[in-house]
């Protein structure tokens, strides 16, 4: 009998099978997992969670007989009051005991967990930032590794054992290094001559030499090694600068006095997914954060989604705002610049102007995509989006329309935020990025 | 009688490898010197509940190709498992020689001892002398076999792409249990040959392959046979459709062949188990059951430890009533332990009933050596329907329930008394009988000189007849597989008429 400790061993077996799984289900699962962000907090969006899918997604088909219909005979145990020939009423659910357990599974919904990565990867699937074209080398961000040759030292993992032998073989030859085939013939002629029962006159003085001859052979043997350090030859690799689309994402958001609690929980809802996004999708992406009211303030993460300042609305104090930092700091030539903004839509109406000349003048032209989340008030949610609309967006609808890299849109629930950002962000084919 | 313990082998709950050391050397001279069992070489493994996950998705198999349905099961496991709605076994044991023995890390000394007496000796015998075992598997050969499946499997996604070898293990799947041979008697399978064999097979091809073959031109088309010559030449009717397939399917690659084979093989391999699973639990429970009892009386075991064995056995053995709410059908724990428990009542004190109905093993006073001779020769239909005692019957208030059709109710047939026992014990039988449980399809003709239309044939018993959403995807593999239109029609056995006709058209370009 052996007994095997297996605990050690390592585990994650079933992983292959399980993202397979997954593969399989792909398209239930995404659905799923979009569907279970109504019920997340901002704080949970990126946690992992149970979701559940149609059992019948991934059912497993076979062969085998129908649940109802025919006749059908079973015998149970613990009979108290049947007497042979007593009739019972057939149970609801037409087979009843006639059906057989195990045969057909059951129609449950089918529940699992998904880890965060697997939540993310499916709940950001298929999303991306349009346009980013301009690419740029930067001092210090090394991004891989190529061959260059071989070098006398280096690390022994990156040992080239063919090119070491190369190199300790030619030397053994240029040095004439003799061979143990030299060795193994001297030694059999010394073996041969030891052996004859009948010496030969000049036997002793062949030995003699033989002998010397030996000794020379392994005293050169010892010197010149077989292998020496010399030989060593290690594969070198140099590091590589690669160019990077560098990209910074302005959020801007209104938290002026008109925007209500739940329009200010929309536009949250939404820059937390933006962050989500491009935090984890992209490496190289800055994520500036500016909030105003009549007035304009780069802030923090922190400061962005929990402060609690208000006043009044200036919508241009923000445009202001963009420029001055990108002048700064973002170099329109070096970076790719995508700004979102969200606001209720109540603005001044004497800024509206302004607010369309700095964006049609200064900001599209230096920025890749620009994305306009109008928020609304809950109550009004179907009545508002269909009829009535706002200073800004009046304001913005012409330069949408002239504008191929400006899109907005109007939320003013909860559940439509997923949906709305999918469609801002989806990922276009070539040639075919219009404003929807 | 052997001499009774100096000590305890243990008292607390913790173990550890020497304990388990101790343990297997005390129960070993027990079930082989005075049990006679006959077993293969033991291999005990501890694992961890992660690990018993893992097995639990590969039908608990060490090793296994990878497919997303086995995903599917380790999700769902896992997740009855972290909630707390499922315990995991505490053991699981493989038909192989030497035999693998999981233990769970988590188990108590006590259970180690009960589960070690359980699967190392108790299922391990069963394998190692049951006809229905020695006759389909191989369980010397069955790893290796595994890790060429896992392999092979491997080498085609490499080569042909994962989603074409997804394909057709989803489609072998399908027909996974109309892949078996039921009836012929066959040569025990040599599974490692069976790799050995395949690996040659593939050196040949690339050996021999020529461009130039493609080019040569083929002779005409052989006429027409007539239909009876036509069927025995393609060994029809052929009630294993997967063998079938693999034969004669006219459109698919010889890799694509290899793996409808593999899955067959595996079916084959796992039906024994299919036909017996009462008795091998029963064997594995009344072995423990004894063992353990043995250990104790001669204080090997301390009361306490007795007390959890016998808790965590009842709950095994627990048969709900049909009434209680939570009865799914008869517990094969039960069923199996009730009746060799039975059968050994009968051998030590037997009642004049006992006589008349068991005159051949009532009062022998062995009952090991008659279980052995059953656990050797029986499967669980034929075991239910010899050595169903009256007097379980009449324990268990087995009743038979008969569900017409044509009729508004359900009428009981036979209860615990004289006029009901043999009714009722051949009804049981028939519930064990595989050949009833599962539907009777056959592939019963190709029409080779039209449009190849694969036929089958469903015999329905009973006026059952096959599940319809489900018959139509399966149909549907069939038919990728085959290449051609497949019909299925389902015939009542007793007066040949057409009760129901599927059909179906392959998808096209699924064969690449």
């Amino acid at each position: 009998m052996h007994i095997v400790d297996r605990r050690l061993n390592p585990g994650g077996k079933s992983l292959v099978n399980r993202q397979r799984f997954l593969r399989r289900a792909r398209a239930y699962v995404s659905q799923a997992v979009r569907d279970s962000l109504k019920d997340r907090s901002i704080k949970d969006l990126a946690k992992e969670g149970e979701i559940t899918i149609r059992r019948d997604a991934i059912h497993e088909p076979t062969l085998h007989r129908a649940a109802k219909g025919g006749n059908r005979e079973r015998v149970l145990p613990g009979n108290r009051e049947f007497l042979e020939g007593d009739r019972i009423k057939r149970p609801d659910g037409g087979g009843g005991g006639g059906s057989q357990p195990g045969e057909g599974e059951d129609q449950d919904d089918f529940r699992f967990a998904l880890s965060r990565e697997e939540f993310l990867d499916l709940f950001l699937d298929d999303l991306e930032l349009p346009d980013m074209a301009k690419k740029k080398l930067v001092a210090g961000k090394i991004e891989g590794v190529r061959r260059a040759g071989y070098s006398t030292i280096g690390n022994p993992s990156n040992l080239s054992v063919p090119r070491t032998m190369q190199k300790a073989m030619s030397r053994r030859i240029a040095l004439r290094r003799p061979s143990g085939r030299d060795l193994k013939r001297i030694d059999e002629a010394i073996a041969e001559i030891e052996a004859r029962a009948k010496p030969l006159p000049d036997d002793a003085v062949a030995l003699e030499r033989l002998r010397e001859e030996r000794a020379h052979v392994v005293r050169r043997r010892n010197l010149i090694a077989y292998i020496d350090p010399v030989d060593l030859r290690f594969r070198r690799f140099e590091p590589v600068p690669r160019p990077v689309a560098q990209a910074v994402m302005f959020c801007l958001m209104d938290v002026s006095g008109s925007m209500t609690a739940h329009m200010k929980d929309l536009a949250k809802r939404f820059f937390a997914l933006l962050h989500l996004f491009l935090s984890r999708c992209y490496e190289h992406v800055d994520v500036v954060f500016i909030h105003h009211t009549d007035r304009a303030a780069e802030v923090d993460e922190e400061t962005f989604f929990y402060s609690t300042v208000t006043g009044g609305t200036l919508v241009s104090s923000a445009l202001d705002k963009l420029i001055e930092v990108v002048k700064e700091r973002y170099s329109p030539n070096d970076w790719n610049i995508y700004v979102a903004q969200a606001s209720d839509g109540d603005t001044l109406a004497s800024d509206n102007a302004r607010v369309v000349s700095l964006m049609q003048d200064d900001i599209l032209p230096f920025c890749q995509y620009f994305a306009y989340l109008e928020v609304g008030r809950e109550e009004f949610a179907s009545i508002e989006a269909a009829t009535s609309t706002t200073g800004l967006w009046d304001a913005y609808a012409p330069v949408s329309e002239s504008q191929r890299h400006f899109a907005m849109r109007k939320v003013s629930h909860r559940r439509e935020i997923y949906p709305v950002f999918r469609e801002l962000f989806q990922r276009r084919g070539v040639g075919e990025r219009t404003r929807a | 009688m052997a001499a009774l313990a100096p000590a305890p082998l243990f008292t607390g709950s913790d173990w550890d490898f020497s304990l388990i050391n101790r343990i297997y050397e005390t129960i070993e001279p027990i079930a082989l010197q005075e049990m006679k069992l006959n077993i293969y070489p033991n291999q005990i493994e501890i694992i961890s509940a992660e690990q018993m996950l893992d097995a639990y998705s590969s039908i608990g198999m060490p090793l296994f190709y990878k497919h997303w349905s086995f995903g599917k099961q380790f999700v769902t496991n896992e997740m009855l498992y972290r909630k707390g709605l499922r315990g995991l076994a505490y053991e699981l044991v493989i038909n192989s020689d030497p035999c693998i023995n999981y233990l769970m890390q988590e188990n108590s000394a006590t259970m180690q001892t009960l589960v070690i007496a359980h699967a190392a000796f108790g299922h391990n015998h069963f394998f190692k002398n049951n006809y229905v075992f020695r006759q389909w598997t191989d369980a010397e050969g069955i790893l290796d076999y595994l890790e060429f499946a896992k392999r092979y499997i491997a080498q085609c996604e490499e080569r042909y792409g994962q989603l074409a070898v997804e394909r057709v293990l989803d489609a072998a799947h399908a027909l996974m249990n109309q892949g078996v041979h039921r009836y012929p008697r066959v040569r025990p399978r040599d599974m490692k040959a069976e790799a050995e064999r395949e690996a040659e097979r593939q050196a040949y091809r690339d050996r021999i392959y020529d461009d130039l073959w493609r080019t040569v031109p083929v002779g005409a088309k052989a006429a027409a046979v007539p239909s009876d010559e036509r069927r025995a030449a393609l060994g029809l009717p052929q009630e294993n459709i997967l063998y079938f397939l693999e034969k004669t399917g006219p459109r698919l690659e010889s890799w694509q062949r290899e793996i409808l084979r593999i899955v067959r093989l595996i079916a084959q391999y796992f039906y024994p188990q299919r036909q017996t699973k009462a008795m091998n639990e029963g064997c594995a429970t009344y072995t423990h059951y004894r063992i353990m009892t043995i250990l104790h009386d001669r204080g090997w075991i301390t009361d306490g430890a007795f007390m959890e064995f016998i808790q965590s056995h009842t709950n095994v053995v627990y048969q709900p009533t049909f009434d209680s709410g939570h009865f799914s059908g008869f517990n094969p724990y039960s069923l199996g332990f009730g009746i060799m428990s039975d059968i050994e009542r009968i051998c030590m004190d037997p009642s004049q009933e006992d006589r008349d109905w068991f005159g051949d093993i009532a009062g022998s006073r062995d009952p090991v050596e008659v279980l052995k001779d059953i656990w050797a020769n029986y499967r669980d239909e034929s075991f239910v329907s010899q050595f169903l005692s009256p007097h379980l019957i009449r324990q268990w208030r087995l009743f038979h329930l008969l569900d017409r059709e044509s009729e508004s109710e359900l009428r009981v047939e036979a209860i615990h008394d004289e006029r009901g026992y043999r009714r009722i014990r051949r009804a049981l039988a028939r519930e064990y009988d595989i050949a009833r449980q599962e539907p009777d399809i056959q592939v019963v003709d190709v029409d080779l000189a039209g449009d190849r239309t694969l036929m089958l044939e469903h015999i329905v018993t009973d006026g059952v007849v096959l599940d319809a959403s489900d018959a139509a995807m399966v149909l549907q593999s069939l038919a990728n597989l085959w290449g051609y239109e497949v019909a299925l029609s389902e015939v009542d056995a007793e007066n040949r008429k057409e009760l129901k006709n599927h059909r179906c058209q392959p998808q096209p370009g699924w064969i690449g």
